[in-house]
């Protein structure tokens, strides 16, 4: 008797990388909305952070510039011209709401779906097809969101700037433009890692789970 | 299928499955050491009450699941000796599935759900939309194709899962409580389509369900209890207690 033979069982074969993008894409696309929220929890946290960043680089700046004219804001500003106590309280209040945040949106917007991840390994997906499609969604949602997130932060901080200082903000800009550019693109590399950090271990468990146990799962 | 290497007409075979899920302190058996042989071709009906494990049975038999002890063959091939990607091929492959609850994905097409499997298939785009419209057409939706599942009735999600679970040509066919979402005549219609599948194409139907129209069709009823076989009867045997039984509840 044939029995305890592999004969005739073949290994799956490994979906190409480009197969994976365009599925994730498609998936994005049409889940738009829900994918929209996602994106806007991760958009709202970077510009947090993006705008106390650049917030109180912009304030030193200017503080120097207008000297005595400056509008204080706070003493410590003006004694030391260094970053105040407040402001590293609320730079690492951000930092907190920022990861939090985008972490929660990715950690629901996998786990939601864990029954559509039983069903697709029930249908022939590999684990790693599976991790791989969430990894590349929570990428793309992180990109998008960080990049958008950073400009927002930027032009929010520019117009409470420009109340504050009038149109001195502008001339300033070379002196601070550079530190606020770098805060950004920290920002936006943060936003995507967050993204995909989040997604990674709830798509990792789904994947790993037997498709009984993952269609199991109601939330 | 015919030229394939000679095996033994027996599609699925488990040995002494058992099944213990920890739940909280205690240890619960859902299984408690199953011996079943099921040949090609057959339809199987897997009865039993709620909770008595018939379920269970169909993940292991599905390769969904893990048993806490013995073996499942599937072709003759001992699922404990693949490794994950061996499982994937198999479930991609051979087995079909279908759900009580449809599990079709909720924000892809009729058509895109079908096409799924021929996706991890590795077909090309213009295969997939063929044949995904062919099976359509085998389950009377063909004018649905762009439709959600939202949008269809029960009775047509369910025959969206049956198309689907006949994407990559299965041999065998697992359907847990197919009818059980639908009401009488649309659960007929289901019943009439498996039975169908498996007369035309030989396809193994196996299929757990609590659903006394099934019995009518099915070639040999396995009644689970409690963890285990209470007893397997050929369809001759059960024609006059179908009606008996169908006369009390009425």
């Amino acid at each position: 008797m044939a029995q305890g033979t592999k004969e005739g069982i073949k290994s799956q074969i490994e979906l190409p990388l480009a197969e994976a993008i365009r599925i994730s894409f498609q998936s994005l696309k049409i889940r738009f909305w829900r994918s929209m929220i996602t994106t806007a929890g991760i958009l709202l946290g970077i510009a947090f952070f993006v705008a106390v960043l650049s917030g109180s680089e912009i304030t030193k700046v200017m503080t120097e510039r207008q000297g005595s004219q400056a509008i204080v804001t706070s003493i410590d500003e003006v004694q030391t011209g260094n970053i105040s106590s407040q402001q590293i309280w609320l730079i690492v209040m951000s930092l907190i709401v920022c990861v939090v945040g985008i972490a929660n949106s990715m950690l629901m917007a996998v786990t939601e779906r864990f029954r559509e991840i039983g069903t697709m390994k029930c249908l022939g997906a590999l684990n790693k097809f599976v991790v791989e499609l969430f990894l590349l969604e929570s990428g793309f949602q992180g990109l998008t969101g960080a990049l958008m997130g950073a400009l927002v932060g930027f032009i929010s901080i520019m117009l409470i700037s420009l109340k504050d200082y009038g149109l001195d903000v502008f001339l300033g800009f070379p002196q601070y433009g550079l530190r606020v550019l770098m805060y950004m693109g920290v920002a936006c590399i943060l936003g995507m890692l967050i993204a995909i950090i989040g997604a990674a271990g709830p798509a990792y468990r789904a994947a790993q789970l037997p498709p009984a146990d993952a269609m199991r799962v109601e939330i | 299928m015919s030229e394939a290497v000679v095996k033994s007409d027996i599609a699925v075979k488990t040995v002494g499955i058992t099944k213990e899920y920890q739940m909280g302190g205690t240890i619960l058996r859902a299984l408690k050491g199953v011996d079943v042989e099921i040949k090609r071709g057959e339809y199987i009906s897997i009865m039993g009450p709620s909770g008595s494990g018939k379920s269970t049975l169909f993940n292991m038999i599905g390769a969904l699941d893990r048993p806490t002890a013995g073996t499942v063959y599937i072709d003759d091939v001992n699922l404990l000796e693949l490794n994950p990607a061996e499982i994937a091929w198999l479930r991609c492959w051979k087995i079909g599935y279908i759900f009580q609850t449809f599990n079709l994905i909720p924000v892809m097409t009729a058509m895109e759900n079908v096409t799924l499997p021929m996706i991890f298939a590795g077909l090309s785009s213009s295969e997939r939309k063929k044949k995904g419209m062919e099976l359509l057409t085998k389950v009377g939706l063909d004018q649905r194709a762009d439709h959600k599942p939202n949008e269809l009735s029960g009775g047509q999600q369910q025959r969206v899962a049956i198309a689907r679970s006949l994407a990559n040509g299965p041999s065998i066919v697992l359907a847990d409580e197919p009818t059980g979402n639908l009401d009488l005549r649309t659960g007929r219609d289901i019943i009439n389509i498996l039975r169908d599948m498996n007369k035309r194409e030989n396809v193994t139907i196996i299929s757990a369900t609590h659903d006394l129209k099934m019995l009518d069709v099915s070639d040999r009823v396995i009644y689970i209890r409690d963890g285990m076989v209470e007893q397997i009867k050929a369809r001759s045997e059960l024609k006059l207690e179908i009606g008996t039984i169908e006369g009390e509840q009425i």
